[in-house]
């Protein structure tokens, strides 16, 4: 009976995410109309009831495949998503994720995952910062705020996960829900843009458009929610959980 | 060393209208005194009195980017991406375009440093984009 109520639920879920998004297309100035009306209203602040969560499954996700990158960069202008930082290095640019291949030289064994800001609920980031900079949001969302940033870089140094970048040089070519500016230190925001308008971040959405499915987004705090379900039933890992930092991107397969 | 540069470019951005003021209409008001020129915009009435605007949009959009940031409320009034959509088309990096931005305009002509616009996105939404 519950299982069939909850069946009930995620497939009303499921069409009110697809008829948004067909509405999104056909109706250009009513767009933000319907895409608000399902997420948190616009004038509510966040709340710790909410706690974003990312599940990347290993065994799905493809060596050689970059898809999720490379929406992360047109999403959010960074790499060949943009035509700035042209005196940069391939070490000096901005990096807001990327692919990681591991191998088990003993076994052999090799996986591959896609590595970014783990969104810590204690963040070291956040500890380090010196003017407040750094900071998990109320719905664990680790993100910086740039007009505080004063570009120390220690949150740099502090993160086990190296998942932060420094811009060194003028950009020009910003998104305009994506402020990026020189002497500031930037990561993943996980599309907090899209998340408060009720999306999924860019990369989950590259990675289930092109039906591979290793990622899932949501919320861990709603046991109805496909991903507490999934954390709840399989085994699941956080990397460098000897940290105590209680990520929220949660690993399947490593 | 950027500093000099700053003062270098205000000082020929405001001998340029000072330049053009003199024959551009709607470049100088009538008192002969040289203002900005910049692009009207879209919308029919701004979301506060002008006379306010002028003095206190640093304030307003300050309170609001506080609450954006740490928060998440996304409220249309105040913010200043709709600022943007409003007074700003996009210029596909026509540097004469630019210049009739309406932020950047003023901005120049004042000196005002830093503005938003160093990380900011200078132009509007794409129409369309679903946020």
């Amino acid at each position: 009976m519950n299982e069939t109520s909850e069946h009930t639920d995620l497939n009303r879920r499921e069409f009110l995410t697809r008829s948004a998004a067909t509405a999104g297309v056909a109706l250009a100035p009513g767009v933000m109309l319907y895409s608000v009306a399902q997420a948190r209203p616009a004038d509510e602040p966040v709340s710790s009831a909410v706690r974003w969560g990312l599940l990347i499954d290993s065994n799905k996700c493809a060596s050689g495949c970059s898809d999720c990158v490379s929406a992360c960069e047109r999403e959010n202008g960074w790499g060949t998503g943009s035509t700035d930082e042209t005196h940069s290095d391939a070490t000096q640019k901005a990096q807001w994720i990327r692919k990681v291949e591991v191998k088990n030289t003993e076994t052999g064994h090799a996986f591959t995952l896609p590595m970014m800001c783990q969104h810590c609920e204690n963040p070291p980031c956040a500890d380090v910062c010196p003017t407040g900079a750094s900071f998990r949001r109320d719905d664990g969302i680790v993100l910086v705020d740039k007009h505080i940033c004063i570009g120390c870089r220690y949150c740099m140094m502090a993160c086990p996960y190296k998942a932060r970048s420094f811009v060194h040089e003028t950009l020009t070519d910003q998104k305009p829900y994506a402020p990026r500016g020189k002497g500031t230190v930037e990561a993943c925001t996980l599309c907090v843009h899209r998340v408060d308008a009720g999306d999924s971040p860019a990369c989950v959405e590259a990675c289930t458009a092109e039906n591979h499915n290793a990622m899932l987004f949501g919320d861990l705090n709603d046991p109805e929610s496909p991903i507490a379900k999934t954390v709840a039933t399989y085994a699941t890992t956080q990397i460098r959980a000897d940290l105590n930092l209680n990520p929220g991107v949660r690993y399947q397969g490593i | 060393m950027t500093c000099f540069a700053n003062l270098k470019r205000s000082l020929t951005v405001l001998a340029t209208v000072a330049l053009l003021g003199a024959s551009a209409p709607g470049g100088a008001a009538d008192s002969g005194i040289p203002m900005p020129s910049f692009m009207e915009p879209q919308g029919t009435q701004c979301v506060e009195d002008t006379d306010f605007m002028r003095r206190n949009h640093m304030e307003v959009i300050l309170d609001h980017r506080d609450k954006t940031m740490h928060e998440g409320i996304r409220t249309k009034k105040h913010s200043l991406k709709e600022c943007i959509n409003c007074h700003a088309a996009d210029y596909q990096g026509d540097e004469k375009a630019r210049e009739q931005h309406f932020c950047v305009s003023c901005h120049q002509y004042t000196a005002a440093q830093p503005d938003c616009f160093q990380c900011h996105s200078l132009k509007p939404e794409q129409p369309g984009a679903a946020r």
